[in-house]
């Protein structure tokens, strides 16, 4: 148990019990003294007053009887029970009468209060050996001690230079001492027993879950991120933190999960383009194309080269977008000028696969807070799509692109009549990164133009949706709210 | 042409230094900041090719440096950074194009020789001509051997910058930033689109080519 002293010790339930346990001694121990001070200086000074009215009473004796009147009235007082100490001694302090036998010597040189209690012996309660008048000694042995008493007196002296001293013993502020010392120590007992309640509690119960807590958490950082932590249905705060730190963690696994795609859909969407560009140099290296050959493979590795600093620049960009650059671009912009040049840089790209691209006037300028190039981007993306999707319908393929205001919010809608998404999941997983839908695998694409899309629209505040159009696809790119002007 | 590459990779400049030569070009490679300006301050390129983060002194500070001491020297900024601040940050310092790494070198070559003083001249012209072309600015009228042809406002203004750099080849990007005033990466080429539109209106009917495609980099307008 020795041993394991100190390891207890680090436990912060026995840290918390023993703080508190000190701290509660502490305050209870001023507390009990400044009121045992209280009440025996309010005791004392009720024993003063009683020694006065008594010397009063004497004085008026004496005045009255002188002497011998005196004498006979402090003997009378004397015999009774509980009464007040009482001496009269010559003026070279021998005593002549009085109940005290004995007192400590150099009390009756003085004259007033005594300027602390001193020790005395009454007549018939001193052992016989110890009958000398002057007891010098305060820490006598113990066997007298319970015959000696502590007094406080007012000593006076008569005309004629005889003492008189009046005193009353201090028993009752002792009994009282004595009560608070029983009092403290029982009071100290029980909260040494509440400090190992507490500890017991807090310690053995509440502290053991943190333990299990840090242990859960132990075997998900050694790489189970399946891992969850303890939850015991008690709805405490361990309970939420524990549900806290495992929401938590399906976040995390959640973000490993996409990441580990990402990259896997890296790999493979990079992966497959530069094998592509390897191949024809190492082709046109191995044959013996001449001139003309020769150019034209390096041609098409340039092109090849091309399309993935495309596909690197949007994944840069749609990393950065996520990363949540400074607004320092975001400017007060018309919506409509952006979506009319959009629609025309299009327009003659649609043309010459048959779709029918058509933007009806807005009728005036909507404003919005944006960066005017990723807003283009992000509709050139989109528009991009639609016609490439909606060149494969059936009937006259036509992408619309409208601009709608609601509930203060300003969306630009882009519809287009293709055969659309029609699962509300693939509509879902259509703006994830590198995703392309089993349709969409045999058109030329990186798969990043909905997800940079999205990304843009995120970091404008906004948001991407991809509805069911009637046919085809409908995406609306929603902006929020403007600042306050 | 005598190009100034600021850079500090020394792969990269390396590359940018053989690849300007083999373009018929001079090129100087400085690989600090410190360097570049004091080799820039003697004026003598004709335009500067500087990396945004460079040792001892930042490619924004040396452009500002220069501009401060009125040196007009046309700067392309390279920049790995690429966010749209940045670019706007990066023109504001005083560079007159910026680029974004990873690019295509035939990107950066179309744009330093556009970039080039002493090409750039024809601002103040009012009546651009390439070989039977014609090209009034004022008027808004184009002609061929003296035939009006009429163009569509943007199409117009497509020419117009082509025949501005007319014998220069010419981006699709760089079309994009100065003729629909746009710097995002259109996913088709929608540029080829209103070029070949373009190229039919001032090709059809005439005897020789006057826009051509440079394959690998963009195009070109140039009287046969």
């Amino acid at each position: 148990m020795t041993l394991r002293l100190p390891a207890i010790m680090r436990t912060t339930a026995a840290r918390l019990s023993a703080l508190y346990f000190i701290l509660f001694a502490l305050c209870a121990i001023v507390l009990v003294f400044y009121m045992t001070s209280l009440s025996a200086s309010m005791l004392t000074a009720q024993t003063m007053e009683t020694i006065n009215e008594e010397v009063q009473g004497l004085d008026r004796a004496y005045r009255r009887g002188g002497l011998p009147f005196l004498v006979r009235v402090i003997e009378q007082r004397s015999r009774q029970p509980g009464a007040n100490l009482y001496l009269i001694a010559d003026a070279n302090g021998r005593i002549l009468t009085g109940n005290v036998e004995s007192l400590e010597p150099g009390v009756l040189e003085s004259e007033g209060w005594t300027d602390r209690p001193f020790m005395y012996q009454r007549y018939g309660e001193g052992s016989s050996e110890r009958r000398q008048p002057n007891v010098s000694d305060i820490e006598a042995p113990a066997t007298s001690i319970e015959t000696r008493h502590a007094a406080i007196a007012l000593i006076s002296r008569l005309p004629n230079q005889m003492i008189v001293l009046v005193g009353r013993d201090l028993g009752e502020p002792e009994r009282l001492q004595g009560v608070v010392k029983r009092a403290l120590t029982f009071a100290l007992g029980i909260m040494a027993f509440g400090g190992l309640l507490i500890w017991y509690f807090v310690g053995r119960r509440a502290l053991k879950r943190i333990d299990s807590v840090s242990d859960a958490g132990k075997r998900i950082m050694g790489g189970d991120l399946t891992g969850r932590l303890p939850v015991t249905g008690a709805g405490d705060e361990f309970d939420r933190l524990s549900e806290n730190l495992n929401t938590m963690l399906t976040r995390i696994a959640g973000l490993n999960e996409g990441l580990r795609q990402v990259s896997d859909n890296i790999a493979h969407d990079l992966k497959t383009p530069l094998t592509r560009l390897r191949n024809r140099a190492e082709a046109a290296l191995a044959g013996d194309p001449g001139e003309a050959g020769y150019r034209e493979a390096l041609e098409a590795t340039i092109a090849e080269s091309d399309r993935l600093i495309k596909t690197f620049n949007a994944i840069l960009m749609i990393s950065r977008l996520e990363a949540g650059y400074s607004a320092e671009a975001s400017v007060r912009i018309d919506l409509a000028a952006v979506v009319h040049d959009v629609v025309e840089l299009y327009e003659p790209a649609a043309e010459e696969v048959g779709v029918t691209i058509e933007a009806p006037d807005a009728g005036g300028s909507f404003f919005i807070d944006g960066n005017r190039e990723l807003i283009a981007q992000a509709l050139s993306n989109i528009v991009d799509n639609a016609i490439k999707y909606s060149s494969s319908s059936s009937q006259a393929p036509a992408v619309k692109v409208s601009i709608i205001e609601k509930d203060g919010e300003t969306s630009v809608r882009v519809a287009d009549n293709g055969p659309g998404i029609p699962d509300q999941s693939d509509r879902e997983r259509a703006t994830e990164r590198f995703v392309r839908l089993e349709q969409s695998r045999s058109q030329p694409g990186s798969g990043l133009g909905l997800s940079l899309a999205k990304a843009i629209m995120k970091f404008h505040g906004g948001r991407l949706e991809l509805l069911p159009g009637e046919p085809g696809l409908t995406v609306m790119m929603t902006f929020p709210k403007r600042r306050s002007e | 042409m005598k190009i100034l590459i600021i850079e500090d990779d020394r792969e990269a400049a390396d590359y940018l230094e053989k690849a300007f030569g083999e373009a018929g070009h001079t090129a100087h490679v400085a690989r600090d900041g410190e360097t570049g300006f004091a080799l820039a301050e003697s004026g003598e390129y004709d335009v500067m090719v500087v990396d945004r983060m460079l040792p001892r002194r930042d490619g924004l500070s040396v452009i500002a440096g220069l501009r401060s001491r009125g040196n007009t020297t046309p700067v392309l900024i390279l920049s790995a950074l690429g966010e749209v601040d940045d670019r706007v940050t990066g023109l504001r310092a005083g560079g007159d194009d910026y680029l974004t790494k990873p690019y295509a070198f035939s990107e950066l070559l179309a744009r330093v020789e556009v970039l080039n003083r002493r090409a750039t001249s024809k601002e103040a012209e009012t009546i651009y001509r390439t070989g039977d072309l014609e090209l009034d600015r004022l008027s808004h009228t184009v002609k061929r051997c003296g035939k009006e042809i009429t163009l569509q406002p943007r199409e117009f203004r497509l020419l117009e910058y082509l025949m501005r750099h007319a014998g220069q080849v010419v981006t699709r990007t760089m079309l994009l930033e100065n003729v629909w005033d746009y710097h995002f990466d259109p996913q088709t080429n929608v540029i080829d689109v209103h070029v070949s539109r373009l190229r039919g209106k001032i090709e059809k009917g005439f005897d020789s080519p006057i826009l051509h495609t440079i394959r690998g980099a963009g195009y070109m307008l140039k009287a046969a």
